[in-house]
């Protein structure tokens, strides 16, 4: 089978989804005729219909809680968000009314809100955030946020499958830099397990998302430079987050670095700390270190952009002082 | 005058049967005798937290939840007791979610008349974000679109609701979209203790409509003849594809906020005067007896019978269990069930507990 884009694994796994099951529709600003701004959604208006693929007006809490309705009464809708810094214009309606609504009141509410997030791209610091730690917080929530074309397409199907609300984040970054080939078949990436990137032996990588790239390209200099082999874990999900591979790879190495783009102040490399810290303490040979962003808004210029998102540089050279903890 | 109470009353352009008129007084009735009781409920401490009241209200939520078939959804406001009572909500349920008892509807989550049923009587539970349930109503009812049902909705919001931003994407939202939705503005007079002339500089809420490009309609939501008649034409409207209705009602509410507000914001005999000349509940009996000729011991047998259908209910309810702890931690998710309980609850984590070690303690090489 030929390479397919990140971005076309994606619609590819939203179109088989919508030809399996009538409940799923999508919605969002200029999705439809237009495609989505990212062209995401292209064609799916031309195969479904105006029904099915809803141009909205520009209205972030107005169209999650329009899905939210929706998913009450048996649909399965699927929210673009245009970029997903505009999340937070609806911030509200997911994290009180739709992450809440099974429990409160045993309303299902599956919906997906999907958009692209990620920096690296100049996009400057309302077109390049990583809102994943706002919403780790929240009970109710599932995250995914995929590295490869095959989990993005395999996760976009999965999580419009699941009975939970998603949140599918889609790092720009790897849009069209990132192909795969699809496995035949209906295939399905499930939500809540991570996945072994790079086996390795002296230190351990945590990473999702961008980073994930950043993380195997350190990680062969590593073994070329200094002889070090280096573990590198995709956690795909981040809620729920698989805790079992993360114990695993921290028994395996002693050595863990956390890795991700967000900043990290109250990013979710600290959870994942708090998370090694409580299960598997007595297996660190040094102390868990991170590599994320500074804690500034994401400015724009390209030498400002790199200097404050964490870089392949930045992760060789953290690495190397665990290593030599 | 001893009219029977069979006798078939004056025509009216209602619409409504006898019977139907009957129930509307039943309705408002069981609403304001309820929360009487709450009341009594919650001055024993019987009721966990606060106590709502729509007391002068009960035109508007009855009324237009009236005009409604069960098919329909409901989307109701702290202040339409009454409406989720037409709708099924039964006396039981609301005593035991105002007790916080464990066999509640929401079993113990939510508070007060929060809570719902989108499987057979069709009201969804709100949320206290004031404007969040139209965007959801705009949903809801452009799935029935899609699917072609036969169903239309209704949302609630006070007059403060339509200051937010959800309210104004939800309703511009299901306007676009031509939902067969009913958005009921019930103009109150205040929101919590800030007066309409400081919510808002337009002169009357439903002037709004005319921004959405759809139809609005104010009416005098204590006369709940008038407030069946009005939402009646809105939900005819959605139903036959014209969709979205702005409808101002025009009330006053005659309690705080919450049992615990004084009202200190309120001018010298405003509350005195909606009571004695414009109670719903008075007009509405004046209404039955004279106009439509029915007797006053119909009227009084509807009173009895209601009391006696809360006493039964209190007594139920304040026999019914309490939450159970555990219980908290079931149904955040559709999957897991359940999340667990942290460790100092449900014994420290396996590895910590066995003060399990690496062989190589220290200089584990892997």
């Amino acid at each position: 089978m030929a390479e397919i884009t990140f971005l076309e694994a994606i619609r590819e796994g939203i179109s088989e989804e919508m030809e399996r099951d009538p409940s799923v529709f999508c919605l969002g600003e200029d999705i439809g005729a237009f495609g989505g701004a990212f062209k995401v959604t292209e064609g799916l208006q031309a195969r479904f219909g105006e029904q099915r693929v809803i141009d909205t007006p520009i209205a972030e809490a107005g169209i999650i809680g329009a899905a939210a309705g929706a998913a009450h009464y048996g649909m399965r809708p699927v929210v673009e968000m245009q970029f997903i810094d505009f999340i937070s214009c609806g911030y509200d309606m997911l994290t009180n009314y739709v992450a809440t609504a099974r429990y409160r009141a045993f309303l299902p509410c599956p919906i997906v809100v999907r958009g692209p997030s990620g920096g690296y791209v100049r996009g400057g610091p309302f077109h390049s955030q990583n809102p994943e730690a706002a919403f780790l917080h929240t009970p109710g929530l599932k995250i995914a946020y995929p590295a490869t074309a095959e989990d993005a397409k395999g996760m976009i199907k999965a999580a419009i499958r699941d009975d939970d609300p998603v949140l599918f984040f889609e790092h720009k970054y790897l849009y069209r830099r990132i192909k795969g080939t699809m496995p035949a078949g209906d295939h399905i990436v499930p939500l809540g397990k991570a996945r072994l990137a790079r086996e390795g032996k002296h230190l351990s990588i945590v990473t999702y998302a961008a980073t994930v790239w950043k993380a195997l390209e350190a990680a062969e200099q590593l073994e070329r430079e200094d002889g070090l082999s280096v573990e590198v874990l995709d956690l795909r999900s981040l809620l729920p987050m698989d805790d079992a591979a993360i114990v695993a790879t921290v028994k395996k190495t002693n050595r863990v670095l956390v890795v991700h783009e967000d900043t990290v102040t109250g990013g979710i490399a600290g959870e994942i700390t708090a998370r090694i810290n409580e299960l598997c303490f007595e297996w660190l040979d040094a102390p868990v270190r991170r590599v994320a962003a500074h804690d500034v808004p994401l400015p724009y210029a390209p030498p400002l952009e790199d200097f404050v998102l964490p870089q392949t540089s930045d992760i060789v050279r953290a690495s190397r002082w665990l290593a030599a903890y | 005058m001893a009219v029977p109470s069979t006798t078939p009353p004056t025509a009216n352009r209602s619409g409504l049967t006898p019977d139907q008129l009957l129930e509307l007084y039943r309705w408002m009735r069981l609403t304001r005798t309820l929360e009487e009781r709450l009341v009594a409920l919650y001055r024993q401490t019987k009721v966990v937290g606060g106590l709502f009241r729509s007391l002068g209200q009960e035109a508007c939520a009855v009324g237009s939840a009236f005009a409604l078939e069960r098919r329909d959804v409901l989307s109701p406001l702290i202040r339409n007791l009454g409406s989720m009572l037409v709708k099924g909500a039964e006396p039981l349920e609301i005593l035991r979610q105002y007790m916080a008892k464990g066999d509640s509807p929401t079993r113990g989550r939510e508070l007060n008349i929060h809570f719902g049923d989108v499987v057979d009587r069709n009201f969804v539970g709100q949320i206290s974000h004031l404007g969040d349930m139209v965007p959801v109503m705009a949903g809801v009812t452009l799935t029935f679109r899609m699917r072609g049902e036969d169903r239309v909705g209704l949302v609630y919001v006070g007059d403060g609701a339509t200051s937010t931003g959800a309210f104004h994407e939800g309703i511009n939202f299901a306007a676009v979209q031509r939902c067969p939705l009913v958005v009921v503005v019930e103009n109150n007079g205040y929101a919590y203790s800030t007066p309409t002339c400081k919510q808002t500089a337009a002169g009357q809420f439903v002037d709004k409509a005319i921004g959405y490009g759809i139809p609005g309609v104010r009416a005098d939501g204590n006369d709940v003849l008038e407030v069946y008649r009005v939402t009646r034409e809105a939900v005819e409207r959605a139903r036959g594809g014209g969709g979205v209705t702005l409808l101002e009602l025009l009330t006053y509410r005659r309690k705080g906020h919450a049992e615990h507000d004084n009202q200190s914001y309120v001018a010298p005999g405003e509350i005195e005067h909606w009571a004695q000349h414009n109670d719903p509940i008075d007009r509405y009996a004046a209404r039955l007896t004279t106009e439509f000729g029915f007797d006053v011991a119909t009227l009084v047998r509807i009173d009895d019978d209601v009391r006696r259908v809360v006493d039964a209910a209190t007594e139920v309810a304040e026999n019914s269990p309490p939450c159970d702890g555990p219980d908290a931690l079931i149904g955040v998710y559709a999957n897991p069930p359940a999340m667990p309980a942290l460790w100092y609850r449900d014994g420290v984590g396996p590895a910590v507990a066995a003060h399990e070690r690496p062989a190589s303690w220290g200089t584990h090489d892997g």
